[in-house]
């Protein structure tokens, strides 16, 4: 039974990392090259380019559940089973949502990439 | 890309790594207390413990670093920089704490590092007219910069 919510939290957790990802990616696209704006305008314009934009702190907020998944999972399920499963699946669906949600050109070099990195990162834990 | 840009890519991989083990190693020195949200003075006060600052401090860097990679990149360029401070964290424990890596870590770190080869090589930002958009609707240079950046077969 633990081993369900175990998988539960998993899911819970790429889906909130993900979406946090793609918001914060898509604020900050909307921000605007942060290095060329604070050289014109400085530090504050750009932190407050940052807070006018809704989807940054939705962004925080769906980290913050990751976050909080993550605990949960962790006092349901093993270290090596929630972190890997998690961390690697994360990239696949970031890959998948990044393609979808923010139009990006995920060509064959991407997701091979993915793969690779979701592959290395479940080899890191065993 | 820029050097600028590559030292805010290790930015993100160096300060994410520091920032979790320094924070680890605070957690652990403030040892048994029970630390959780019902227990908030003891979350406030673990604060004040040296090394938990400093981690707070670099992820706080790890996380301007990242948003400012997200602001000229995309993310699926963005993400396989962050998998490299699982790479990290396993040769720091091998060269500075003498930890064993098992062949199946070592062919691990190899998968990560080509992955993220495979995605150093390519172009860094899918041009669109998404990055041109401001929130004051004014032009943004970056879209000039965009225009001649590479862009990929």
């Amino acid at each position: 039974m633990n081993e369900i919510y175990a998988w539960a939290a998993i899911g819970l957790i790429i889906l909130a990392s993900t979406t946090g990802d793609v918001l914060l990616s898509y604020s900050m696209k909307r921000v605007g090259h942060v290095g060329e704006l604070w050289q014109r305008r400085g530090l504050l314009a750009v932190v407050g380019r940052m807070l006018r934009t809704p989807t940054f702190p939705l962004g925080l907020v769906a980290m913050g559940v990751a976050f909080y998944s993550l605990l949960f999972g962790l006092s349901w399920g093993n270290l090596s089973l929630v972190v890997p499963a998690s961390a690697s699946l994360t990239f696949v669906a970031n890959a998948v949502a990044a393609r979808i949600f923010l139009h990006e050109r995920v060509g064959r070099r991407r997701w091979i990439a993915a793969l690779l990195v979701a592959c290395g990162v479940v080899l890191m834990a065993v | 890309m820029t050097l600028r840009k590559y030292f805010v890519l290790a930015g993100i991989t160096v300060f994410s790594t520091l920032g979790d083990s320094l924070l680890a190693r605070g957690m652990k020195e403030l040892g048994n207390v029970h630390v959780s949200l019902h227990n908030l003075p003891a979350l406030l006060l673990a604060i004040l413990n040296p090394w938990v600052t400093a981690g707070i401090l670099l992820l706080l860097a790890f996380f301007a670093c990242y948003m400012s990679a997200l602001s000229w990149a995309d993310l699926t360029y963005v993400l396989p920089a962050t998998s490299l401070s699982y790479v990290l964290v396993a040769l720091i424990g091998h060269f500075r704490l003498h930890e064993e890596i098992s062949p199946t870590r070592w062919l691990g770190i190899a998968l990560i590092a080509a992955g993220v080869g495979f995605v150093a090589a390519g172009p860094s930002v899918t041009p669109t007219r998404q990055h041109r958009d401001t929130p004051d609707g004014s032009r943004d240079t970056v879209s000039q910069e965009l225009s001649h950046e590479e862009v990929e077969s």
